[in-house]
């Protein structure tokens, strides 16, 4: 079976319908599937729910597709460094369903270990636990938070031999190895393709099973929000 | 008039480094945005503390130098670091694994309001600030100890060591420890009320009181 597709629009044919939920990979800028979500801005598919930890910035990863009012909601921890987000938050525009980092992990994660759902103590007493059920374990106060589903996911990964067996690099594996395993369907865009047998079999990070199609995303210009340095120690 | 400048509570490096001195060897450590970032100057040589990053890594390094720059290098501020020798990563799963399930020895977080019994507000305005919580509410949730460092009142001089928060909490009853630039407050456990351990330089028991509503024992 054939899962390397030409580009992310041949990889996306099929699997994109209006209300859809989507999750997404990455963190920050880091490790987004930019080709997929350029492709996804393009196709016009609306009225999304997307699960994704960030939603990009202004015009950069997810910011795209808020731009251009195809996201209906968003399921994430942290949207700072958004004006457009921020805008249509405040004019009620854009629905927000807050989820603690960990949290929104956990159910990316158990989603997709056929989990619907489990207790947590991370937000008991805020408003992150409003309307959920609580339960006590020795004595302390746990709250259920559901698994995600997603109808697909969009990845970023650094190698993938072409059996779909793929590694990722660095901090850029953040979300996108929860994510890919939540969705019924996950494509997977990186950034070298290597014969099958050229992945060490012990250093696979997401396991083919979990890769349904996948494209040569690169060359990529991958942005930097906030880059820091430090001066050379003088010779 | 001529106004005497006084030399009188701690600068943003100097929490910093109180805060560090709660540092022991061998502790995995998660620092917060901000002064809680400062920390990693301060870790008293010869001792080892590692850092973890809760988009995937353990292990911090500094920050890079210039020409070593890599985007798939950053921390959860969203700012390029480099690796150390004894680095690894993983998934953010992995992540708030470790943190949910108590692995992390202690977090060092900012602070907009702490309530006199130990909860956290750190993470939105109604209305003004809507960037949401990251993973602030996974760590104060999971991590041993909790230590807050924040000024201790506002830019408008209201005290942020209260009663009772008034913005939406991070955490419910999870503060262990408080350091502001004019003192550090701790309590041995949950239910104890917070003492006052000590004042910073210059300050006095009742310029502490005045500017404090939340109850401690001194």
């Amino acid at each position: 079976m054939q899962k390397i597709y030409p580009n992310a629009e041949a990889a996306l044919e099929g699997l994109l319908f209006d209300g859809m939920l989507i999750a997404a990979g990455g963190f920050g800028l880091c490790g987004i599937p930019e080709r997929l979500i350029d492709a996804i801005q393009a196709s016009g598919v609306k009225d999304l729910t997307i699960a994704s930890n960030n939603a990009g910035i202004d015009n950069e990863g997810l910011g795209k597709l808020l731009r251009t009012r195809q996201v209906k909601k968003m399921i994430a921890s942290y949207v700072g460094e958004n004006k457009e987000f921020e805008r249509q938050y405040l004019a009620g525009e854009l629905e927000v369903e807050f989820t603690p980092q960990g949290t929104l992990a956990e159910r990316m994660r158990a989603g997709g270990a056929g989990i619907p759902g489990f207790y947590t103590k991370t937000g008991v007493g805020t408003q992150v636990a409003e309307g959920k059920e609580v339960k006590i374990f020795d004595d302390e106060d746990f709250i259920l938070e559901r698994g995600i589903r997603a109808d697909l996911a969009i990845i970023k990964g650094w190698k993938a031999d072409e059996s779909g067996n793929l590694v990722f690099r660095k901090t850029a594996r953040n979300f996108n190895q929860p994510a890919a395993t939540c969705g019924k369907v996950c494509v997977a865009e990186v950034e070298e393709i290597v014969p099958v047998g050229s992945l060490d079999p012990d250093s696979i990070h997401l396991p083919s099973i979990y890769v349904k199609r996948l494209i040569l995303g690169a060359p990529y210009d991958k942005k930097i929000e906030f880059r820091t340095v430090r001066e050379r120690e003088a010779a | 008039m001529a106004t005497q400048v006084e030399a009188k509570g701690w600068d943003r490096n100097q929490m910093a480094a109180r805060a560090a001195k709660e540092l022991k060897d061998g502790y995995y450590v998660n620092l917060g945005i901000g002064i809680p970032t400062l920390v990693a100057n301060n870790i008293p040589a010869g001792m080892t503390v590692t850092l973890q990053s809760e988009n995937g890594m353990l292990g911090i390094g500094p920050f890079p130098y210039d020409d070593q720059v890599d985007p798939d290098l950053i921390n959860a501020g969203k700012q390029t670091i480099s690796e150390l020798p004894n680095t690894s990563y993983f998934s953010s799963a992995d992540s708030f694994a470790m943190i949910r399930g108590g692995h992390i020895d202690l977090a060092v977080l900012g602070g907009m309001e702490v309530s006199q019994t130990g909860d956290l507000a750190n993470w939105m305005v109604p209305g003004k600030m809507i960037k949401g919580m990251g993973g602030a509410m996974d760590l104060v949730a999971g991590v041993k100890k909790i230590i807050v460092v924040m000024e201790h009142t506002s830019k408008n001089g209201d005290p942020k060591f209260i009663p009772e928060c008034t913005l939406p909490l991070t955490g419910k009853n999870v503060i262990d420890m408080i350091i502001t630039d004019l003192a550090v407050f701790q309590r041995p456990d949950h239910d104890s009320p917070f003492r006052l351990l000590e004042k910073a330089p210059g300050v006095t028991s009742e310029e502490l009181r005045a500017k404090t509503t939340a109850h401690y024992v001194e």
